[in-house]
């Protein structure tokens, strides 16, 4: 009754040859041949019509038993409106006509259909019942969508489908995987699908042993959460050479995937440890040199975020083909406006407050108060959205693991900044004005270098560099104006941690901070993780009290 | 030779005398205007006020507890709002048992929000919280034990200045993430709420809000004392050597971390009892007062009215919150800008605060009548 319609008459054809054979005389073969074509003409529509209507019957007779049947015969059924009659009845939009034996199903606009023909329909869904699915039907309508789509012309859909049957493991799909498998011709799917085969052949304790442990060996080399899975419930029941087979597979593995969830986790970490650095690295530059917390510096990132989103805006409403590489002129000007809002905070406030690093502390938290309101005043409360570019959207895989191209050019930016910075600190006069006043104010001064200048501009660099910061954050985080609020007390304990000695400090605090954070999640959830980390930190400092690369000499005494 | 006064009056001088007097005042005012005056009266004060008043008290008491550590002692805390919200939490729990089985759920031993979450019984560290006189011990004790955990560890390795302030404000953000967290057992975000009476007093009555006032400006005016007892004293004198010349005092042995550690421990304890008197006034107690924000906040009252001096930090913090309730109210857009400001004036223009200023004031007009009177002599 399945396979009626266009394999019987291909079947038909060949089996007529012998027959065919005996008659010699060749018009007689052409007369059978054509009658027997005709025959088959004639035959399919009715066998078509007879597998429809079992189909049809069963999805109208309103109990589960029978439309899960139907749904089990459907993809077979060759049925041209099969899978509008899939997805209508997911969807809930499949209705019945009981004792007329017709079944009708409505498009997304609510459009009537006849499911057997295909054909627009003006029936009320008002004077129609629907067809009703609980959980068994439900499993049995994922399957025939799975098997519907394994012939689809998009191979995306095809992987998918396959995927689904993968994981389904329903032996009765087997016959399908294997009219698929017969024309594909895609090397990806037929992968996905060889696996989804596998599947199925290990776990039957019909098949032979040879083919069961191929199946295994094919399982394996697919090497993820899926396959122990299938893996291990055929180690559960099997015996013998398929059950070692099967747990040894599970158990190589489970190996690469504990090794890759480690990668993972060394990868989340590092991208959270270049954002946590490039929000510090200017605090950590500003406290170096004067001895106080910018409190305000968190504002500075939010600024720069702002920037970023200003700068997007103008590029769409003036100069659309600019928008796509927004963020190159988002990265100098966001340094600009912050460096310049910092150098203006230098000389209005935090000029008079030397000496006094605990004042400076209040009068930039009050800073940072008036800015958050300034922007929340300016852009409104709301998040902006900040747009990706198309070379920071999507991702590539990498062994298992899945890198996002935006993550990833983050990570560059923020070693690159760092190098950036360091050059600058060491290579030229002002780096090296900076760091004399870090190691000896007085000295420098006596030296004849300008300290008041050094503190402006080192305060404007540091900003300059929370302002990029805010660029990169602009890309992953929401745009408000408690953005920077968010950050800056992972960027203090930065500071704290690594110490404000050299660079270099700051770039093992952050990294190290990122990576513990990501390994204590897992085990220890995402708050209590944090909570563990910043009581390490309080405890560290008893042992480190300047952090891991302290200034060494008189200046500690400061 | 001077004869000695009694101890009480030896530590008032004119300026915490009129403070105490107005503190007093308030005492006895309040409570007239409150229940004795006639509701329609122009003088009357409605119950929400009294709650309001007995908030900035609650304030003004924490002001006092950090302007210790800071004022005295050069520890600028940027977590005294922990050990207020722990002893918040602390007065929380002993009114969440009070509420019994008049909860939505009516069970007569756990809160709402456990039965919420499926809790079976009543974790441990809510034992004993039914009982008043162990709830109030709570409120001194848990913060002063957090204070002396943190402050032993801190003050022996020397940790100082703003690696110190530090430190306190990430202590006050991990507990606000820890006590998010549901888990916890006391409430998550929600926090205690709800609450219904207060050793058998109906928390809404005018009348138990117009006691808690009372107790709330009695507890004022204790604390000043006793913080005044204490700056004014030998310890206290070591205490403000350490503020000023840290290493110094050191070398001329005195035990640095023993005596930072007294007063930190001190100052939470009152710091506890502003928050277990704050929390039934305002009825509600969440992880929110653990924020950083808050503690810096209270930092400020003590900068306006002037660090060092008690009844300056006092009166900045009815100051500051005075403008809160204004600003908040008549133009909310420009509360954070004004407390922004408020940060940046008094750090530049007013290093000692309201009371300084004045005393400036004071110092320069008997200069100037000084020098007058010097001229008219020379004359």
């Amino acid at each position: 009754m399945t396979f009626i319609s266009r394999p019987a008459r291909a079947r038909a054809i060949p089996l007529t040859g012998p027959a065919a054979k005996s008659l010699i005389e060749t018009l007689s073969f052409a007369a059978a041949a054509l009658f027997l074509v005709m025959l088959a003409l004639f035959a399919a529509p009715q066998a078509r019509a007879q597998g429809d209507s079992s189909v049809i019957v069963g999805l109208s007779s309103d109990k589960f038993p029978d439309t899960e049947r139907a749904l089990n015969e459907l993809p077979a059924s060759g049925l041209a409106t099969a899978p509008d009659i899939v997805e209508a009845l997911a969807a809930n939009r499949l209705y019945f006509n009981g004792p007329a034996r017709k079944l009708y199903f409505a498009d997304e606009a609510g459009k009537m259909f006849d499911a057997a023909t295909g054909e627009p329909s003006d029936v009320m869904a008002s004077a129609l019942k629907k067809v009703r699915i609980n959980n068994a039907v439900r499993r049995s309508l994922d399957a025939a969508r799975g098997a519907l789509t394994l012939m689809s012309p998009d191979p995306a859909k095809r992987k998918a489908a396959a995927d689904s049957v993968f994981k389904s493991r329903d032996a009765t799909a087997l016959p399908l995987l294997d009219a698929a498998l017969a024309k594909e011709t895609l090397a990806s799917t037929r992968k996905v699908l060889e696996e989804a085969r596998a599947a199925i052949v290990a776990g039957d304790s019909g098949a032979n042993e040879v083919q069961r442990l191929e199946a295994i060996d094919i399982l394996k080399s697919r090497g993820d959460q899926d396959a122990v899975s299938v893996l291990t419930t055929i180690a559960s029941w099997s015996e013998g050479r398929v059950k070692a087979a099967a747990e040894s597979a599970s158990s190589v593995i489970q190996a690469k995937l504990a090794l890759w969830r480690n990668v993972q986790n060394v990868w989340y970490g590092l991208s959270l440890g270049s954002v946590l650095l490039l929000a510090a690295i200017g605090l950590a530059i500003t406290f170096g040199v004067m001895g106080i917390i910018n409190m305000a510096h968190g504002e500075m990132v939010m600024l720069g975020a702002y920037t970023t989103f200003a700068v997007q805006e103008w590029a769409r409403t003036s100069h659309p083909g600019l928008l796509n590489y927004s963020l190159f002129i988002a990265i100098p000007l966001a340094f600009l406006v912050t460096a310049a809002v910092g150098i203006l905070i230098e000389r209005v406030v935090i000029r008079f407050l030397y000496g006094r690093p605990l004042e400076t502390l209040l009068a930039t938290f009050g800073i940072s108060l008036i800015l958050q309101q300034a922007v929340r005043t300016i852009f409104g409360a709301n998040n902006r959205e900040v747009s990706a570019p198309s070379f920071m959207a999507g991702s590539f895989d990498f062994g298992s693991l899945q890198i996002g191209y935006g993550r990833m050019w983050i990570i560059v930016f923020a070693i690159a900044v760092f190098f950036a910075l360091q050059f600058v600190l060491r290579a030229t006069s002002f780096g090296l004005r900076m760091r004399a006043v870090t190691q000896n104010r007085r000295m420098a001064s006596s030296m004849g270098i300008d300290t008041n200048r050094i503190d402006a501009l080192a305060f404007g660099l540091g900003s300059g560099i929370a302002g990029m910061a805010g660029v990169a954050l602009s890309q992953i985080d929401n745009v408000s104006p408690n953005l920077g609020q968010s950050y800056i007390i992972d960027s203090f304990m930065v500071v704290v941690f690594g110490g404000v000695g050299n660079l270099w400090g700051t770039l093992l605090g952050a990294l190290t901070l990122g990576v513990a954070n990501k390994f204590l999640e897992p085990i220890a959830g995402a708050v209590l993780g944090k909570i563990l980390l910043l009581v390490f930190i309080i405890l560290f400092i008893q042992k480190r009290p300047r952090g891991l690369f302290a200034l060494k000499g008189r200046a500690v005494e400061a | 030779m001077e004869t000695r006064k009694p101890l009480l009056l030896s530590l008032i001088d004119t300026r915490g005398g009129i403070f105490l007097g107005l503190v007093a005042a308030a005492t006895i005012l309040v409570p007239v205007l409150a229940l004795m005056v006639p509701a329609n009266s122009a003088f009357a004060l409605p119950p929400y006020l009294v709650a309001l008043f007995g908030k900035y008290v609650c304030y003004a008491l924490l002001a006092i507890a950090l302007d210790l550590v800071w004022g005295y002692c050069g520890i600028l805390s940027l977590g005294h709002g922990a050990f207020f919200a722990l002893g918040g939490y602390a007065m929380g729990m002993y009114l969440m048992r009070q509420i019994g089985s008049r909860g939505v759920y009516a069970n007569p031993e756990l809160p709402d929000f456990m039965v919420f979450l499926n809790m079976k019984e009543l974790p441990v560290t809510w034992w004993g919280f039914q009982s008043f006189p162990y709830a109030m011990l709570m409120v001194l004790l848990i913060p002063g034990l957090l204070a002396f955990v943190f402050g032993f560890l801190a003050f022996r390795s020397r940790v100082t200045g703003v690696y110190l302030s530090i430190i306190t404000q990430a202590m006050t953000y991990a507990l606000l993430l820890a006590f998010f967290r549901n888990d916890m057992g006391f409430g998550g975000n929600n926090g205690l709420t709800d609450f219904k009476d207060i050793l058998g007093f109906n928390v809404q009555a005018k009348e138990t809000r117009v006691a808690l006032f009372m107790a709330s400006t009695i507890a004022l005016g204790a604390g000043y004392l006793i913080a005044r007892a204490v700056t004014q004293s030998k310890f206290g004198k070591v205490v403000i050597a350490i503020r000023d010349a840290e290493s110094r005092t050191r070398f001329l042995g005195y035990r640095v971390e023993t005596y930072k550690l007294s007063v930190f421990v001190l100052s939470a304890m009152m710091a506890g009892v502003a928050g277990a008197l704050y929390v039934p006034q305002v009825g509600i107690i969440n992880p929110g007062e653990f924020a950083p924000a808050n503690s810096i906040e209270a930092v400020i009252w003590v900068a306006v009215g002037g660090r060092g001096t008690l009844v300056g930090a006092a009166l900045g913090a009815i100051i500051v919150n005075w403008g809160k309730t204004f600003f908040t109210g008549a133009l909310p857009e420009y509360w954070l800008f004004a407390l922004g400001a408020l940060f940046v004036i008094v750090t530049l223009f007013l290093p000692k605060g309201v009371i300084g200023a004045l005393d400036q004031f004071k110092a320069r007009r008997q200069a100037a009548k000084q020098s007058g009177a010097a001229a008219t002599a020379a004359e």
